[in-house]
Order: C-alpha cells, then sequence, then structure tokens
C-alpha cells in the first residue's frame, strides 16, 4: 500500500523513503527542531532575550521588560504559530487527500474566502472594530463555506467526490471572493479592516486570539491523526476503499468536519496563511512517500517549523520593522520546495 | 471552422450507432452558445446611460444606420468594450480548458498555477515603482506570464514534464510571486497600491486599443489551431503511452498546446488584468453542458466569453455603483457550476 504505480513506474532512486525505522527517527529528529526553533522564536526578536530570562519570566512573575515581552507577546505568538501552524499544515494534508489533488488547499476550496467574506460584511453591517470578535465570524464563514461544499458535491448518485468537491470548493471560493472584493469596493471601513486581516501574520496575535481558536484547533488535531489509515483508503479510489470495507461517506464526512475545525480556526486567529496548508504537505509527501500515516505526523511537525522560522526571519531582517510571514515563506519557501519537488521522486496523490 | 476536428475525434472515440445522435448534440450546445454570446455582446452595447434598441446596435454595427451619435456611441464607445470582453473571455475559457486537460486536473487553471501570478508581478512592479504607463504595464504584465509559463515549463523538465510535477512546480512559483506581489503593495505609496490593487481585479474596461489589437490577432490564428490540437489533447487525456501508440509525439504536443494556451492567457491578462474565475470555470461548466464527452474546447472558449460579457453588464450596470469585471466573473460563474455540479452526474476527467 506504500507505494504506488506512479512511483514504481519511475524506479524510486531513494528507498529509505518507504523505510519506517528512519520515518520515525526522522520524525524524532524534527520535533527536536521543532523545540529549537520554538526556543527561536521566544528568544529572537527586536529585543533579544536570554535564555534564562524566559524562566524567570514565568518563576518570579516580575514586571521586567524582559518578563513582560515574554509572558504577553513572544509566548503567545510562538503558541499560536505552534498550534495554528500544526493546524493548517494538517488541513492541507486532509484536503489533498480528500480530493486526491495536489492543488487543494483551504484557499482554494473556500474557506479563506468564506472567512474573509463573513469578516467584511459583519464589519459592513454591523461596524464591528476589534479584531477578537473576528474571529467568531471568521470561523462561522469557514465553517458555513465548508458545509456549502460539502453538501453540493454530496449531490448526485456517486457522493461526493474528489473531483466535485474540488470544483464545488472553486465554485464557492469563487462566490465568497465577489462577496468580499464587491463589499471592500463599496465599504472603505471594511477595506481598511480587511487589510490587516488579510495579509496572515503572526505578528499583533497575543492571549485572547490564542484563547478562542486553540480549542477548536486541538480537538481537530487529534481527530485528524486518527484519519491516517481512511486516507490511504481513499487514497486508492472510490471503488477499492468501498470494496476494502472504508465507510467511504463517512470518512469524507468526518475528513470535512476536521478540516472545518482546523482551518476555520487557525484562518480566524492569524489570517490566510496558504503557503503552510498548500506547500508543507507536499514536502511531508515527497520526504516520506504516499503513506498518509506518516505524512499527517509530518505535516504536523513540518508546519509549525516553516511558519514559526519564517516569522523568526521576518523579525530578524528588518529591525526593528517586521516582514510578514506570508512575505517570507513565499520568498525563500517557494524555491526550497521547488527545489525539492525537483529532487525527489514524487508519490502522486 | 471546428467540424473537421469535431467528426475527426468524435469518429476515433465513439461507436458509429450512438455517434450521430452525440454529434447532434454537440452542434446544438455549440449553436446554442454561440447565440447566448451573440446575443449578450449586443447587450452590451444596448444598455448604458443612453440606451439603444437591438436593432439600432446592429444596424450601426453593420453601417447600416444614419444616425451619427448612434454611431458615435456604438462603434466608438461600446465596440472596443464589447469586443474586448468577447476576446477576453474566448481566450481565457480556451487556455483554461487545455490546462485543465493537459495537466489532467479540473483546478489547474492559469491563474492557479503561476501563469496570471507572473503577469500580476510584472504589472504590479511596473506600476508601483517604475511608474509605467498603460501600455509599457500591459506589455510587462505579457512578458511576465510568458516569463512564468516558461519558468514552470524549464523547472519541472525532467527527463521529460509531467502533469504532476508542472503544477506543484506552479503552486511554488505562484506563492512566490504572490509574496512579491503582496511586498511591494504594502510598501508602497497609497495611491500607487490603488492603482495596482485596480489592475490586480481585472476589468475589461480598461484595455487599451493596441492591447486589443494584438489580442485579436493572436485569437484569429491562435484559435483554430487550439481547435485542430484539439484531437491531440483526447490522445494525450488517455495518457502518455496511449497517446504515443495513437501516433501522437507526446512532448511537442505538449509543449505546443502548452504555449497556446499560456500566449492566449497572457495577451488576455495583458489586456484586461487577471480576471478571476473565468478560466476556472468554464471548462467545468462546459464538459457538463456537452455530457457527451466530446470535445469541449469550443464549447470552453465560448462559455468562457458568455461569462465575460455577462460580468460586465452585471459589474457596470446592474450594481450601485459601476464595479470592475473581476469583482463579478466569480459571482456570475458560480451559482451555475454549482447548479450544474449538483444536477448534472458527469465525472469528466480534467475538466
Amino acid at each position: 500500500m506504500t507505494t504506488t504505480t506512479a512511483s514504481l513506474r519511475q524506479a524510486a532512486p531513494t528507498p529509505s523513503h518507504r523505510n519506517g525505522a528512519a520515518l520515525g527517527i526522522g520524525l524524532v529528529v524534527l520535533v527536536g527542531v521543532l523545540a529549537v526553533v520554538c526556543v527561536m522564536s521566544i528568544t529572537l526578536g527586536t529585543r533579544g532575550i536570554g535564555l534564562g530570562a524566559i524562566i524567570d519570566a514565568f518563576r518570579d512573575r516580575d514586571d521586567s521588560v524582559d518578563a513582560t515581552v515574554i509572558r504577553d507577546l513572544r509566548v503567545p505568538r510562538t503558541l499560536i504559530g505552534l498550534v495554528a501552524g500544526a493546524a493548517l499544515g494538517l488541513s492541507g494534508a486532509l484536503l489533498q487527500g480528500l480530493t486526491r489533488n495536489p492543488l487543494a488547499d483551504p484557499g482554494i476550496l473556500g474557506i479563506n474566502t468564506g472567512a474573509s467574506a463573513f469578516i467584511v460584511t459583519s464589519i459592513a453591517l454591523f461596524g464591528l472594530q476589534q479584531m477578537t470578535t473576528y474571529i467568531w465570524f471568521a470561523f462561522l464563514g469557514a465553517a458555513t463555506a465548508m458545509v456549502i461544499v460539502y453538501g453540493v458535491a454530496s449531490f448526485g448518485r456517486e457522493g461526493a467526490t474528489p473531483v466535485k468537491l474540488a470544483l464545488a470548493g472553486a465554485a464557492v471560493s469563487a462566490g465568497f471572493y465577489a462577496i468580499t472584493t464587491g463589499v471592500v469596493v463599496t465599504n472603505v471601513d471594511a477595506l481598511n479592516q480587511m487589510r490587516f486581516w488579510q495579509v496572515g501574520a503572526l505578528a499583533g496575535r497575543y492571549w485572547p486570539e490564542l484563547e478562542r481558536s486553540a480549542p477548536f484547533m486541538v480537538v481537530g488535531i487529534l481527530v485528524a491523526l486518527t484519519l491516517g489509515r481512511s486516507l490511504n483508503g481513499l487514497a486508492l479510489g472510490n471503488d477499492m476503499a468501498v470494496a476494502l470495507g472504508q465507510n467511504v461517506a463517512r470518512t469524507r464526512a468526518i475528513v470535512v468536519v476536521s478540516v472545518a475545525l482546523l482551518a476555520g480556526a487557525a484562518t480566524a486567529a492569524c489570517g490566510p496563511i496558504v503557503f503552510v496548508g498548500l506547500v508543507v504537505p507536499h514536502a511531508a509527501r515527497a520526504l516520506c512517500g504516499p503513506d498518509y500515516r506518516w505524512i499527517l505526523p509530518y505535516s504536523l511537525v513540518l508546519s509549525p517549523i516553516v511558519l514559526l522560522t519564517a516569522d523568526v526571519i521576518g523579525r530578524l531582517v528588518l529591525k526593528p520593522g517586521e516582514l510578514q510571514v506570508g512575505v517570507v515563506l513565499g520568498v525563500l519557501g517557494a524555491p526550497a520546495f521547488i527545489a525539492l519537488v525537483r529532487k525527489r521522486s514524487l508519490a502522486q496523490l | 471552422m471546428s467540424a473537421p476536428a469535431i467528426v475527426g475525434v468524435a469518429a476515433a472515440v465513439v461507436p458509429s450507432s450512438a455517434r450521430r445522435h452525440r454529434r447532434r448534440r454537440e452542434r446544438a450546445v455549440v449553436a446554442v452558445l454561440l447565440a447566448v454570446v451573440l446575443a449578450l455582446f449586443v447587450l452590451t452595447m444596448m444598455v448604458g446611460s443612453y440606451r439603444l434598441s437591438p436593432l439600432a446596435v446592429v444596424e450601426s454595427l453593420l453601417g447600416l444606420s444614419d444616425d451619427p451619435s448612434v454611431d458615435f456611441i456604438v462603434r466608438d464607445l461600446r465596440l472596443p468594450v464589447a469586443t474586448t470582453g468577447l476576446a477576453v473571455g474566448l481566450a481565457l475559457g480556451l487556455s483554461g480548458i487545455v490546462f485543465q486537460k493537459l495537466l489532467a486536473n479540473p483546478l489547474a487553471s492559469p491563474d492557479f498555477v503561476g501563469i496570471s501570478q507572473g503577469a500580476s508581478v510584472a504589472a504590479v512592479l511596473s506600476i508601483v515603482i517604475f511608474h509605467l504607463g498603460a501600455v509599457a504595464v500591459a506589455g510587462a504584465a505579457l512578458a511576465g506570464a510568458l516569463l512564468a509559463g516558461l519558468l514552470i515549463y524549464l523547472l519541472a523538465w525532467k527527463g521529460g514534464v509531467t502533469g504532476y510535477r508542472f503544477i506543484l512546480v506552479g503552486i511554488g512559483v505562484s506563492e512566490f510571486c504572490i509574496a512579491l506581489i503582496g511586498y511591494v503593495l504594502a510598501k508602497a505609496q497609497l495611491f500607487d497600491a490603488r492603482e495596482a490593487m485596480a489592475w490586480l481585479v481585472g476589468s475589461i474596461g480598461q484595455a487599451g486599443a493596441l492591447q486589443l489589437r494584438i489580442l485579436l490577432v493572436a485569437l484569429v490564428v491562435l484559435l483554430p489551431v487550439a481547435l485542430l490540437l484539439g484531437r491531440w489533447l483526447g490522445a494525450l487525456e488517455l495518457g502518455d503511452d496511449a497517446a504515443h501508440a495513437l501516433g501522437v509525439r507526446v512532448e511537442v504536443a505538449r509543449v505546443v498546446l502548452l504555449a497556446v494556451a499560456i500566449v492566449l492567457v497572457a495577451l488576455a491578462t495583458a489586456a484586461a488584468g487577471p480576471v478571476s474565475f473565468v478560466a476556472l470555470v468554464s471548462g467545468p461548466i462546459a464538459v457538463r453542458i456537452v455530457r457527451t464527452g466530446g470535445p469541449v474546447l469550443l464549447p470552453s472558449a465560448l462559455v468562457g466569453a458568455a461569462l465575460v460579457l455577462l460580468a460586465d453588464v452585471v459589474a457596470v450596470h446592474l450594481m450601485p455603483a459601476a464595479l470592475p469585471t473581476g469583482v463579478v466573473t466569480g459571482a456570475v460563474g458560480a451559482p451555475y457550476l454549482i447548479w450544474l455540479l449538483a444536477t448534472v452526474n458527469s465525472e469528466g476527467r480534467g475538466g
């Protein structure tokens, strides 16, 4: 099950990436890297902070500037990057498995556009000003988009097939995009607020955003990690999965719900960060082959590494200003991704 | 003009008993779509602050009108915009379906695998940093799109190009361009940023005479070429080995088809900006209208033209304030595609 005809045909030169032990060790190494990145994310920035200060900040509860920066800015920012990064990466991996389409990501399937549309509409209708209230509208929009996509795709005899899911997502995305742009063009207030949310950043995201969104993401992550075997079944195609005794419709429904939780909450918390949901799952697949029991944990660990590293780089290159994490991801991450795609023999979806 | 291609493919694929019925349906679909596009083409020239009857528009177009003010309104003011809508729609609809079929992926339209983003980066840079005029911006967009297409093809080349690797490399290039656009827009002066944003939304009203003329010439040459090459597309869909067995030189066919599609989308984007979602939804809509699994290139191009023309009527005349076309194209095409998805049970591969 771990090889596909496609990769067999290409006579894959790297047998190591089908090797369970090697993949396990790789995962442990990545967890170590993630820990280092987290420490870097807390200590590095416009204001450099020593390692000891982190412990002091939480043990002594003193009010020094360092302690305040750590407690109120750096730690929540790092935690959001950690959880939201993992959530975005996992949701991308789930969507790509569900639709068996390499272009599927929370962006093209209407989740980001649904969240944007609900935010600008709420601003235009109710004049909302606070970022913390956006979260619920963003979440509602993402969930609505996912429900419509799944509902539309489920019509008809064969149910929510990959092609129909992908197209329904694209259509719903197009519709919400039109709503967003229409509101933004006619309502200056909405445009102004939207600009900040749409950038997609970890800057300015602190405890309130974390508290509201993290529970959804944690539940979504736990559910998502159990889906590896089911996604392997879906990857074989509808008929084969049914023949293997899998309840395809139920698997699809569970995947859709967990994607709504993961991507909805993550997008609500830190705006649409497309790169992580779209590219990191491909990187995970390039590293560990087509087995979703490995792709999911690799996406889980790799995504926050990528997101937090980009965030740290963004903080350091333009001191004392910041480069948005989305810009860093695209400019540095995209070439790295292309290099990876060229180097590896790819396991197709 | 497409009849030989249609007959050729149909004859190759369909057994003779059902063939006649299917061919009749395919012809009927093309005829209906043509009528719809022509009707919308005339409609866009009827509406506006000065309303005209369909008869007046047609008379003026055919040179039978004796009212110079009507002639001025129709020929000088409205015809260029309507023609742009028609040409941009045809180009986007055609290149969208060629990409989707060639890459065997219904989401792989040129605006999701980096071509439009290449055009956008070049245009935004030339607006914000170099303060170029409209024609130069269009030229930059054209160069950017062609360069992005070439870059993706070369980077995806590894003893041949697979659709899958092309898509992944396209995603990378696209993300790189989007990041650059975001950075440039954030750093730009507000005035420049708004001008760039306006370009990025896309509007057929912004096309200059020169851009339109080049796009029209390209369409006249490339549309028949693409329709003739549609034959290869059908063979390529069966897989490289099968296509080879059918006598298609796979890599040549792919390069030529990709080049035609990229040039069309580049010229359309240079003329009107990256009008969103037309290239994406035209193909799937056409596949579900035709339903026979027969050739969809011409239907898809016509659907694209209908979408852009209809979107422009809605955006300019039905909204409280006139909007750019690109705002509305998504709203016009999406509900129809959703309805088709929910009602038509066809699983076209790559469309």
